[in-house]
């Protein structure tokens, strides 16, 4: 038996950076940091970018050395898997059956790679890219594999796909919407980079869904579509999203679903248990206050912030910017801001010069960008959404004036509260 | 080994042992000098790892891509010799290399 004054369950982006934050805030407490995976706090993005290509070693993508965890005296807790939460006795207990106090608990868990709900999902060569073990042992398949099929056109599949045409692959990727990404963004950033895509090589499959998985001496050899036809494949990568890991939450009466909800101070419905990162639904000032859960390491630090400053006594409001990026081939993707319940996207800059935003409008005022090597447009758009005054989309869609001109004409009268 | 110069937020100077391979900013973070945030693990997407470089010694570095000078262009308390950590690669040629964290945006 072990207690702690704060708890930190689930030791990605999330936990760790609320256990950095704490420190920073001169937190004195005790801290425990429980992840189920084996490994030091490490960053997962490169995990379908660079760490896949081969560019990266792992010891690169740790969030803090080894040392760093003792010096700040944060007990790491690795392997050790939190199966339920027991809000009246403040305590968790641990898969074998351990438990572990606490004042305060921090629930950090993100999410599992969601599978493939058909025959075949769970055969050998068929590989989500969620973790470190996934991201390694996809890689020990590598080499033997010559036709990859990926399903699923988000980030994850795109960057992948990306990856191993790279690597000299043949790479199928199935996409059940009629364009990519279509969770994330507007046709004109997709169809770009469909065409991107394609013009590496990848094999795109849009408007196709998947009827299971096919075997040949107990590993999958082919994906067979709802058409009928089979698409041979050597090894299979599933990007299908996550479903956030809150059941223990859930069990404990925290409220929520698809998530566990919290307040703007990261607060659950559970007394003194707080939820952060990927697996925390929230009403986001950038979403016209909508519910909704990020999946992004912006969401994961910021929430942490907010998170520790809760816990030590300077509460203040969740409140960030979102923003994400992503790598694939030579292109830079930057994007600010939600671009989901836009009334208008307008293009800024040329796709053929592969250097363009799509900028994205409601009532008049710049909701998100999609920038592809445009970084200038990302710094300067990203004020526009945070000031979230009204535009001229005549005016933004001119690459001869700066983004930031829009706000400098309007004068900065800042319509969302802070 | 190489060493890198290290001035953090509160004035202090240290020297770090710096391995060539690493960038300015992974040198930081593992020496476990926890000022720079650096979010997007160096990808250039960011701008969460700003230093500034000593102007001595500023233009003995290879000069900053055009999306990382727009990137500085976003932050406060920019400067002249303002860098982004993570596209400093360091090496041999870079010993004695002097950078001081930048204030908090």
């Amino acid at each position: 038996m072990s207690d702690y004054d704060v708890v930190i369950v689930g030791a990605g982006q999330a936990g760790a950076q609320t256990a950095i934050a704490l420190r920073q805030l001169r937190y004195q407490g005790t801290i425990a940091l429980i992840g189920d995976e084996h490994e030091l706090p490490y960053e997962r993005p490169p995990l379908t970018k660079a760490y896949l290509a081969g560019e990266k070693s792992f010891e690169r993508l740790l969030i803090r050395p080894a040392a760093f965890w003792q010096e700040k005296t944060v007990d790491l807790r690795p392997g050790c898997r939190i199966v339920a939460v027991d809000p009246a006795a403040r305590r968790v207990t641990a898969a074998d059956g351990s438990s572990i106090g606490y004042r305060r608990l921090v629930w950090a868990t993100g999410g599992a790679a969601r599978r493939l709900d058909c025959p075949g999902a769970a055969l050998a060569r068929v590989h989500s890219v969620r973790s470190r073990a996934d991201a390694d042992l996809l890689s020990s398949e590598l080499p033997a594999a010559r036709r990859v099929v990926v399903i699923g056109g988000g980030y994850i599949g795109l960057e992948a796909a990306a990856v191993l045409v790279g690597a000299g692959k043949e790479v199928t990727l199935i996409e059940a919407q009629q364009h990519v990404l279509a969770r994330m963004s507007g046709t004109m950033l997709a169809r770009f980079l469909e065409a991107e895509h394609r013009s590496r090589g990848v094999t795109l499959r849009l408007g196709t869904t998947v009827h299971g998985i096919e075997e040949h001496d107990g590993a999958a050899c082919g994906v067979r579509l709802t058409s009928g036809e089979l698409v041979p494949a050597d090894l299979v990568i599933v990007g299908v999203g996550i479903v956030p890991a809150v059941a223990p939450l859930l069990a404990a009466g925290a409220r929520g679903g698809n998530g566990v909800e919290v307040d703007a101070l990261c607060r659950t419905s559970l007394t003194d248990v707080y939820a952060i990162g990927d697996c925390a639904t929230h009403a986001n000032a950038f979403a016209d206050g909508a519910r909704i859960r990020l999946e992004s390491v912006q969401n994961a630090n910021d929430m942490a912030g907010t998170v520790a400053r809760a816990i030590v006594g300077v509460a203040h409001p969740y409140y960030a910017v979102p923003w994400f990026w992503s790598n694939q081939y030579d292109l830079r993707l930057q994007t600010v801001g939600l671009a989901a319940g836009h009334d208008l996207a307008v293009l800024r800059g040329t796709v053929a010069a592969r250097s363009f935003s799509v900028i994205y409008l409601r009532q008049g005022r710049v909701i998100a960008l999609d920038c592809v090597n445009a970084t200038k447009d990302y710094v300067q758009g990203r004020k526009l959404v945070e000031s979230g005054v009204e535009v001229r989309s005549d005016l933004i869609v001119d690459t001869a004036i700066p983004l930031i001109q829009a706000l400098q004409s309007e004068g900065i009268v800042p319509i969302r509260a802070a | 080994m190489a060493s890198l110069i290290v001035t953090t937020r509160d004035g202090a100077t240290r020297p770090l042992p710096a391995d060539a391979g690493l960038s300015v900013m992974e040198v930081i973070r593992d020496n476990g000098i926890d000022e720079l945030l650096a979010a997007c693990g160096g990808s250039l997407s960011c701008a969460t790892c700003h230093v500034i470089v000593d102007p001595a010694q500023a233009l003995t570095l290879p000069p900053p891509s055009e999306a990382e000078r727009e990137l500085l262009d976003g932050l406060d308390h920019v400067a002249p010799t303002s860098r982004l950590g993570c596209q400093i690669a360091f090496d041999e040629r870079l010993d004695g290399l002097r950078v001081t964290i930048a204030p908090e945006s």
